[in-house]
């Protein structure tokens, strides 16, 4: 059963990951080549500048591949093999998930997964370090970046488990609504804690040096020995659009996960929901059928 | 499992025994996770193949896009 559940989650999650590609490539794909016009434009100004600052530029490293190949190929894969791992990753949820979290249909519960997996392993680390386009962070800094990012995957995901977990034990108690209303409420907490915690990226050590301090790693207007702006700060339209599409994609990519799995797993688990419905040999009584 | 008992009415769910289904489990959720790691983070943060860049390169846009840290 297993095996089927998790197959049927890799059928779904690279149809779901199409589906994020196609969108990725009519909307965001025009946002990243803004983003990187205004990389292009500021290394130029930039150049300038450090030219008559007498300093030598560095040389830019070769593009391994053109623009063309990024925008169509590599993102289509990259998002398909994005969708088929958290397929994957969400049959194994599913599977652990069956007869474990109450009363529910095959495809609720697929829905609830879903929305899970949006929220623990995108939405949440999201609001505290968001999605940002080409040309915004610095490379100095990317390893703390990813740590971070990962921290707040990890912590995310893993406070969502838990929170689960102590609804049901609430529900006993509180009942359903009041129970999941509690562990929504510990899970609000705890993780605003960690959010709390982390520091933000413009507070990073080597941007404080470099930038003094920023809230974030966005570029600010470029500046000359003078003081004067000769080139401006990162268009504010084109990151609100890159983030607002990315989340996006996020939830197209989730919802058309749940909603693809969902109908093939009730077929394959209904068969052996009314086999389960019988009356076990153990049961005094045979359960209710409705 | 402690949460067995008394089933109620349809619809009764189907509880995979775990145990058995726990190598196929834990190997495709590893699998996966290697996925995530190659399309979200290698030759960034950390690089198994030393200092390329041809993974972070093709996947380039989708990294951005997904949300992972780039560059």
């Amino acid at each position: 059963m297993e095996k089927r559940l998790i197959l049927r989650g890799g059928i779904a999650g690279a149809v779901a990951g199409l589906l994020a590609f196609v969108f990725a490539r009519i909307f965001a794909e025009p946002q990243i080549a803004k983003a990187i016009d205004y990389e292009s434009g500021r290394d130029a100004a930039q150049e300038v500048l450090d030219k008559a600052a007498g300093l030598t530029p560095e040389a830019a490293g070769p593009d391994i591949f053109s623009r063309t190949i990024q925008a169509n190929v590599g993102i289509g894969l990259g998002m398909v093999f994005f969708g088929i791992a958290m397929g994957a990753l969400f049959a194994v949820a599913y599977a652990v998930c069956l007869g474990r979290v109450g009363k529910l249909r095959p495809r609720n519960l697929a829905m609830l997964v879903a929305l899970g997996g949006f929220l623990g392993v995108y939405l949440v680390p999201f609001v505290k370090y968001p999605a940002n386009p080409p040309a915004i962070g610095h490379p100095e800094t990317i390893k703390d970046r990813g740590n971070l990012y990962l921290v707040m995957v990890v912590c995310s995901v893993v406070f969502l488990v838990g929170a689960v977990w102590l609804g049901k034990r609430l529900q006993a108690r509180f009942g359903n609504w009041n129970a999941t209303l509690l562990a929504a409420g510990a899970y609000i907490v705890a993780i605003g804690i960690v959010m709390a915690l982390l520091p933000q990226l413009g507070e990073l050590s080597a941007n404080v040096h470099e930038y003094g301090h920023q809230a974030t790693e966005t570029p600010l207007p470029l500046k000359d020995a003078k003081g004067s702006i000769v080139y401006p700060g990162f268009p504010a339209d084109v990151l609100f659009s890159f983030r607002f599409y990315s989340v996006a994609a996020q939830a197209l990519l989730w919802a058309s996960l749940g909603l693809v799995f969902g109908p093939m797993a009730e077929r394959l688990l209904d068969p052996a929901m009314r086999t389960a419905a019988k009356p076990a040999p153990n049961q005094p009584e045979p359960a209710g059928a409705a | 499992m402690s949460s067995m008992s008394a089933p109620a009415a349809l619809p009764t769910p189907v509880v995979l025994p775990a145990a058995k289904a726990v190598i196929w489990l834990v190997g495709t959720a590893l699998i996966a996770l290697a996925i995530y790691y190659f399309i979200g983070v290698d030759q960034g943060a950390y690089s198994v193949f030393g200092k390329d860049m041809h993974v972070h390169e093709f996947v380039h846009d989708a990294r951005h896009f997904l949300g992972f840290p780039c560059h």
